[in-house]
């Protein structure tokens, strides 16, 4: 059976969920008649009409706070982000309105919208367009965050973000938009909580999650020729953090190492080493380490983008580093 | 009526007083006795309400930033007392407490509310800034500037979308937004009228014009202050009206809500009025003269309403006289058990935040 690219496989999840349930729309810009600028919502126009994939003007605050309305009336949106970096428009509305209005309507409304689009750094896309809000967006409260990796999780998650009562952020990442793979058969969903052992593993324990589970799975490969088993654990759920997933790793591995494309101050690594200081300090062999990109503007200079970002060498010297004991 | 096409000329008057006084003469709501009581009983308690807030926030009962109604009471009943009650949705601002009375939210649970107690209607959790109501269609009191408008405008859109998509006839809701002055200087607004005219969503943004916001002069900050005259850059129907006048807004609130329910898209509303009281309970109003709380004092809604009854032979004065004291019973019972009522359960600190809980 042919592979399904992972926007197709974001579609699937998208138009499944679509034809289940008539609530269930999408908001955006060039959503519709485009079919989405990656090509997410590609043909979805046509199928479910205007209204269902609303093609949105320009003004990512007002079209994400209008989300927000129509989910607490009653309506699952999906709202894209034509680049997720254009979502600190409404960062208002994603924090103040998504995050806490449930809260502090004491439980009146809920609010079951999707926030999904394409993240992380692309090719030489410039600073803007390059951007990681995951770790921006971390601290809000009542927002789940999951970045997706693979076909197969991309269309499961998605159809379990859509069909969670909760306000979910949902990363993609530019460049695995056209990764292939075969899709599980019938309606699967991916728990949106659950990290995804990639590798087990005995002697170290690597967390990740988007593109970078790629870069790490490069080096996963070189370290195995040379005779290290590392585990390979792809976050999926960055908040709230699968602990449980986490901590028997480390439990197993006494050594573990956080590869992220986010910056490093104010990342998700920050806020994982100190969840992993607190609750696995006494399992740790080793001090925990974090591979991030540098905390730069992403420069548009193609050497340079490398430079800021982790890549898969310096995760295998890393953890060659921590094993052998030199660091 | 007043509508942009009769206007071939533009004109901007300067001050917020001539503009009031200048207004045209458009249709009213009709007063009959059953109106006019209902009209005055809800206004009465908007403004009783206010009062006793004020008494118990300088007696220490509650805290935080408090934004009071009086005097703007005319719009809140005017639009809301148009609209049906548990079906139609309503969007207010920070200043919500009368608007969520006026929405049918029982004045013991706002009151609880802004105690911070667990029978609140947001359950401790919101205070007088986040009022929300789902059973009474309350969206929310919003406490940034601007974003209740987005969110309205969600529900205009759930409305149509249910009717059209959902094929649910009986899907015919209309949304009122609330906001200010002050508040059609950000983007949201603009926005909003633009998507809701673009998609003819039911839905009323309410502007309450009451010159200020905070410490400063609309005119100070608005290159155009007449602000209905804004709709029609967006080819949308837009009217102002004497917010001090409830049958005024009440009557350019129903046509606004028969042209909404029957898809014929949204109205921008804009109520001249004035606050009688500081911006806040914490503001010291320092820069509001003498003579324009004069000039507005003079008409204030609720005496003007009481007048037109009387001498209209709706009712009479005694009758009036036992609203008042009906309302003030009403709001003291609800002070007496809003006080005496538990505060929220500690264990119960982190409930709400998900869905599941
Ligand atoms: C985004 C944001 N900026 C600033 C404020 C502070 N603020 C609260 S009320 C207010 C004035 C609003 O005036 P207006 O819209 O005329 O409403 P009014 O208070 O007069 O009812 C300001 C600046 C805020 N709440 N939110
Ligand atoms: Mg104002």
């Amino acid at each position: 059976m042919a592979g399904t690219l992972l926007f197709n496989a974001l579609k699937e999840a998208i138009d499944e969920e679509m034809a289940n349930d008539v609530n269930v729309c999408v908001m955006g810009e060039d959503v519709g008649q485009y079919g989405g600028s990656y090509k997410v919502t590609k043909d979805l126009y046509e199928k479910y009409g205007e209204l269902r994939v609303l093609d949105t003007p320009i003004a990512e605050n007002s079209f994400t706070g209008m989300a927000v309305g129509a989910a607490m009336t009653g309506l699952r949106p999906i709202v894209e982000g034509m680049n997720m970096g254009f979502l600190l428009l409404a960062f208002n509305q994603i924090s103040n309105n998504m995050g806490m209005l449930r809260y502090t309507s004491g439980g009146n409304y809920k609010i079951p919208a999707v926030v999904r689009g394409p993240g992380g750094v692309g090719r030489q896309l410039g600073a803007e367009h390059s951007q990681r809000l995951e770790a921006y967006f971390h601290a809000v409260p009542g927002i789940k965050i999951v970045a997706c990796s693979t076909p197969t999780n991309a269309k499961g998650l998605m159809k379990a973000a859509i069909r969670d009562d909760n306000p979910v952020l949902f990363f993609e990442h530019v460049l695995l938009y056209n990764l292939s793979e075969e899709l599980p058969d019938g309606d699967y969903i991916c728990a949106l909580d659950q990290a995804d052992v990639v590798k087990e593993g005995k002697d170290i324990t690597l967390l990740t999650y988007s593109r970078m589970r790629h870069h790490c799975l490069k080096a996963v490969e070189e370290l195995d020729k040379k005779g290290v088993d590392v585990e390979l654990i792809d976050l999926i759920s960055l908040k709230p953090f699968d602990m449980e997933t986490i901590s028997k790793s480390i439990r197993k591995t006494n050594k573990v190492i956080i590869v992220e494309e986010c910056m490093k101050t104010g990342g998700i690594g920050a806020e994982l080493i100190a969840l992993i200081t607190e609750e696995c300090f006494d399992d740790l062999d080793a001090r925990p380490i974090r591979l991030s990109s540098q905390d730069i503007p992403t420069p548009y200079n193609g050497n340079l983008e490398n430079l800021t970002i982790i890549q898969p060498h310096q995760i295998v010297e890393k953890v060659e580093d921590l094993i052998s004991g030199s660091i | 009526m007043l509508t942009n096409q009769n206007f071939i000329k533009v004109f901007f008057l300067e001050t917020h007083v001539e503009r009031i006084s200048n207004l045209q003469d458009f249709k009213k709501a009709e007063l009959d006795r059953e109106t006019g009581l209902f009209l005055y009983e809800d206004m009465t308690l908007g403004r009783r309400f206010e009062d006793k807030c004020a008494e118990m926030y300088y007696r220490g009962k509650m805290f935080g930033f408090v934004h009071l109604y009086n005097g703007q009471e005319a719009i809140s009943t005017g639009v809301i007392g148009a609209m049906k009650k548990k079906h139609d949705w309503f969007c207010s601002t920070y200043r919500d407490h009368v608007h969520a009375l006026s929405a049918g939210v029982p004045s013991f649970e706002v009151m609880s509310e802004l105690f911070g107690k667990a029978t609140g209607c947001s359950k401790g959790r919101g205070g007088s800034m986040h009022l929300f109501s789902r059973e009474h269609h309350l969206l929310g009191g919003y406490a940034f500037i601007g974003e209740g408008i987005p969110v309205a405008l969600g529900a205009a859109f759930s409305s149509r979308y249910k009717k059209e998509v959902a094929c649910d006839k009986s899907s015919d809701s209309v949304t009122a937004a609330f906001f200010g002055d002050g508040t059609c200087n950000n983007g949201q607004f603009f926005e909003c009228l633009n998507m809701a005219q673009l998609w003819k969503l039911p839905i009323i943004f309410v502007v309450e014009n009451n010159k200020w916001a905070i410490g400063m002069a609309h005119d100070r900050a608005t290159s155009n202050p007449e602000i209905w005259r804004k709709a029609s850059a967006f080819g949308m129907h837009g009217e102002e009206v004497d917010g001090m006048d409830v049958l005024a807004v009440r009557g350019a609130a129903q046509r606004a809500i028969e042209r909404a329910r029957a898809g014929e898209g949204p109205t921008l509303l804009e109520c001249l009025t004035y606050r009688f009281r500081g911006h806040s309970l914490a503001d010291p109003d320092e820069l509001r003269s003498e003579k324009e709380k004069e000039f507005w004092g003079k008409r204030d809604p609720i005496k003007k309403l009481a007048q037109e009854i009387i001498e209209g032979k709706f009712a009479t004065e005694e009758e009036l006289k036992s609203i008042d004291k009906k309302i003030d019973t009403e709001i003291s019972e609800s002070v007496k058990n809003a006080l005496e009522a538990p505060e929220p359960p500690s264990e119960e600190l982190t409930r709400y935040i998900w869905a599941e809980d």
